[in-house]
């Protein structure tokens, strides 16, 4: 879902396994040396064709893994990627985490949705390279042409003769050779795909219905603490002074000390650290502790003040135009029919289910690290940067992710963690409880946008005009000396493309279009959550299509589809889905009074709409019943896969559009658990129904794009139940209480 | 500090802590049983989803001390093999993603099954209600649930 424009946060995330280069280290790994070291140590030949493969005599096959496993699959679809190439059986493979060596593996982190974009080509050429190394060993060893063998289920057949020969018999043979060029073997053909496309079973459930899983916070190291830190409720404030006395005995206590805010790329805010046996007696410390805190720059800062702030920077003058094409703003100015809007979206929490926690060890010479993080190579840097040792004596174990939505994005909890390990010399875990993580965030930004459309005399919609404010990913954090600028919001084309990515109304085909943005400041930090800005742009322009359509007295489809009358790849496959969505959501029957029906759309990247269908419940809130959801997402690796994102993505956003919301009070979040962020739960969440649209093109990202179009599909639904057009999300139960009565 | 006998999983573990400490706690830090997971620490999320004598339980709010002689069963202990059928409903339908809540949905379900062992949907949606998964893999929860009950999942 990375759209071309957002360069910064690609360029950020530097996954550049796209190139060959890239991959020059990884695939060098299986040299002769090696091998033949390896078959010396006495424990077996291993096969390492390269930095991901190991191949045994015993024909077990590993694949190492490097993006971490958040939920999102990537221990499954990337052995599928590599066993499609290996020809071998999907039974025969044991994945493992790889190691956080950056020098070989380049692509320890994952965001954007791009795990599945990024390693289509460079994983399946994994699983090449390994297969024409050993049809080669086994050509030699029956001296026979390379041309007259297969590879066949883990073993290599020799066509004429039909002998055969197991890929852990050719571990030895296939170790002496040459490499092979992983970017001259032939790939297969996606008609001939066995594994992928195929709806296979995630590699990692089974450890996850036993309680075997192990995620960063069940790290269990010999002779290890817990610590938590009290850090102050408002953001940018400071430990003014602080008596532990009392903490100190606590049963369990071993240590109190203050711990300084780091003026990082993500920053953290320092406090009081309480190290103890065990994380209640941590947590029971804490309580004892007296605190004074300086309140800091943002005490003033509330969500009332927020909303006149937006207000205002919408009506100003903008920070910058994003794009300009026609005259817009003549010709809204001029005889049009005009129509305008305003949306929006507050402040959101990722609210992961597991904690932020990273389990540090501070030896002499050498820090190891156990973090459950989205971006391993940055958690290495991060403590290499801080400690001064070399990156070789950072040891990083990347973990499994109890969530993470774009949080495990930051690496501010293992800085944390350092700082408290590096005073106590054994390994200590520290955790954040859940009213840390809820208050400690770096949240969705707040945002606003205000709309206007005209049509002429005709009928046609000739102009649209859009202001995106936000309180922008790029300069947040300004107040503890964070280095990166709102000089930054002047380029366009980079970070700043975060703050609108999603706005812009292509391919609708409208003449005039202008599209500008304005930011806001604020003291809260902020940070990428699931689909970033395309958790609010699509909201305001996906419901002002539908004011649009309504204004027009058309149907809200058939407008859409008329706006994307014309032919382009890019409107075909649109309304493809589009079409596909309307089917299958029966849209244009009649509902029961006090049903509605919504639609939505996107297009780039992967392609989707969304019908979302819900009734009002007495008492003001909205009862989603049923979201069909239409995915092009090219080449669905793992189609069950695609689900479950779909269906996750769309439940993960209904949180923001029916109760989640983070509000700011004297510069601190009100909210601290789960009574006042309400998050979705089982009685609230649809039935959704996920069509895959059947493609040959390269996969795009699914992670993100079941979240986009919630909350205008929602919101439109809510608008032909009711005649209520929502203006701002969360949804406010007394808007449509007021309706029903 | 108090000295104190518990049963988890069948096994008798003597154990010196705070009396007032949560189950929870203990099971995590004290015995090593990390498949149950902290989630919330007030009750609300149903991560920490534990039985005592078979009945669900939420191990964060349990101080130890009133365990008494009551079985504990967690995670761990809910078969040796992944053979409850609910943990194999669970795979068969492929519910976990990020899978953190899931022990304690897993435990919520099995115990609610065994005094229900044929739910209606609304009953199902009662009964899961305070276990909160982030990723929000509810549709399958719900399905699991229907097959483990030998219903159709579908």
């Amino acid at each position: 879902m990375i759209p071309q424009t957002q360069v910064s946060r690609r360029g950020f995330l530097k996954t550049s396994t796209k190139t060959a280069g890239a991959l020059i280290l990884g695939f060098c790994l299986g040299t002769r040396g090696q091998a033949q070291k390896q078959a010396s140590a006495g424990d077996g030949l291993v096969f390492k064709p390269n930095a991901w493969l190991r191949i045994t005599a015993d024909d077990q096959i590993t694949v190492l893994v490097e993006k971490p496993e958040l939920g999102q699959g990537s221990r499954t679809y990337t052995p599928m990627m590599i066993a499609e190439e290996l020809e071998v059986d999907w039974s025969a493979i044991h994945v493992e985490q790889a190691p956080t060596i950056p020098s070989i593996y380049q692509g320890l982190r994952t965001g954007g949705s791009g795990g599945v974009a990024h390693t289509f080509s460079p994983m399946r050429k994994v699983g090449a390279q390994a297969r024409e190394m050993l049809i080669t060993a086994a050509a030699r060893q029956w001296k026979v042409k390379k041309e007259e063998c297969r590879a066949e289920n883990g073993a290599v057949v020799h066509g004429p003769t039909n002998r055969r020969l197991r890929y852990g018999e050719l571990a030895g043979p296939a170790s002496e050779l040459p490499q092979v060029n992983p970017d001259q073997v032939t790939l297969k053909q996606p008609k001939n795909f066995r594994f992928i496309g195929k709806p296979l079973p995630r590699t990692d459930v089974p450890s996850k219905v036993d309680g075997s899983a192990v995620f960063g916070i069940d790290v269990r190291v010999p002779d290890m603490l817990f610590a938590v830190i009290a850090r102050c409720p408002l953001f940018g404030g400071k430990l003014q002074s602080f008596d532990g006395a009392t903490a100190k005995i606590v049963p369990g206590v071993r240590a109190v000390f203050p711990v300084p805010p780091l003026p990082r790329r993500f920053n953290t805010a320092g406090g009081v650290a309480v190290v103890a046996d065990s994380t209640w007696a941590a947590m029971q410390g804490r309580k004892a502790l007296l605190l004074r805190w300086d309140k800091g720059p943002g005490s003033r800062e509330s969500t009332e003040s927020l909303r006149k702030l937006v207000e205002e920077r919408a009506a100003a003058p903008p920070t910058f135009i994003v794009i300009d094409r026609g005259d817009a703003r003549e010709v809204l100015a001029g005889p049009v029919k005009k129509v305008e809007g305003h949306y929006e979206s507050p402040f959101q929490a990722h609210a992961t289910m597991e904690p932020m926690n990273t389990t540090v060890h501070v030896r002499d010479d050498e820090i190891e690290v156990w973090s459950p993080t989205q971006f391993g190579d940055e958690v290495q840097k991060e403590i290499v940067e801080l400690s001064s040792l070399p990156t070789e004596k950072v040891i990083v174990h990347m973990m499994l992710c109890g969530g993470s939505f774009g949080r495990r994005y930051q690496w501010d909890y293992a800085a944390e963690a350092w700082q408290v390990a590096k005073e106590i010399k054994l390994p200590v875990q520290l955790v954040w409880t859940r009213e840390d993580d809820m208050q400690h965030d770096f949240y969705r930004p707040y945002n606003y946008q205000r709309l206007s459309g005209g049509f002429d005399a005709q009928g046609k919609l000739v102009a649209w005009s859009t202001r995106v404010v936000t309180t922008p990913i790029s300069g947040s954090n300004l107040y503890t000396g964070f280095t990166e600028s709102l000089e930054t919001l002047k380029d366009p084309a980079t970070v700043a493309a975060l703050e609108w990515y999603g706005a812009d109304i292509t391919p609708y085909s409208i003449p005039n279009f202008r599209l500008d943005y304005s930011h806001a400041d604020s003291v809260v930090p902020r940070s990428w959550w699931r689909s970033v800005a395309s958790s609010y742009t699509p909201f305001a322009k996906e419901c002002f299509v539908d004011e649009l359509a309504h204004a027009s007295g058309r149907d809200p489809f058939q407008f859409r589809m008329d706006l994307l009358a014309d032919k382009s790849p890019e409107k075909e496959r649109l309304r493809a889905v589009l079409q596909l969505a309307a089917e299958s959501a029966d849209w244009g029957k009649a509902l029961p009074k006090g049903r509605g029906r919504g639609i939505a759309c996107r297009a780039g990247g992967s392609y989707s709409a969304q019908v979302a269908e819900i009734s009002v419940n007495d008492d003001g809130t909205v009862q989603v019943l049923r979201v069909v959801s239409v995915v092009d997402c090219g080449i669905a690796v793992n189609p069950d896969g695609v689900r479950a994102m779909t269906e996750g993505a769309i439940n993960f956003a209904l949180t923001a559009v029916l109760s989640g919301e983070i509000t700011i009070k004297d510069g601190a979040v009100e909210q601290s658990n789960f009574h006042d962020y309400q998050v979705l739960r089982i009685n609230q969440a649809p039935e959704v129904e996920v069509h895959i649209v059947p493609s040959l093109e390269d996969p795009n990202g699914v992670g993100e794009l079941g979240a986009m179009l919630v909350p205008p599909a929602v919101a439109n639904a809510v608008f032909a139940a009711t005649g209520v057009r929502v203006r701002r999300l969360p949804i406010d139960p007394q808007l449509l209480k007021r309706s029903k009565s | 500090m108090t000295s104190l006998a518990i049963t988890v999983n069948d096994k008798l573990y003597r154990i010196e802590v705070p009396p007032e400490t949560p189950l929870l706690w203990v099971l995590r830090d004290t015995l090593g049983l990390t498949g149950t997971k902290y989630g919330c620490g007030m009750g609300l999320c149903g991560a920490c989803t534990v039985h005592l004598d078979g009945e669900s339980r939420r191990s964060c709010q349990t101080p130890v001390s009133s365990v008494g002689a009551k079985k504990i069963t967690t995670i761990e202990g809910l078969s040796r093999d992944r053979s409850h059928p609910v943990q194999r409903a669970w795979i068969a339908e492929q519910v976990p993603q990020c899978g953190y809540c899931q022990s304690g949905q897993i435990m919520q379900a099995a115990a609610f099954l065994a005094s229900t062992p044929h739910p209606t949907r609304e009953q199902i949606d009662e009964a899961m209600n305070g276990n909160i998964c982030r990723c929000a893999t509810y549709q399958r929860i719900r399905r699991a649930i229907q097959r483990a009950s030998g219903q159709n999942g579908r």
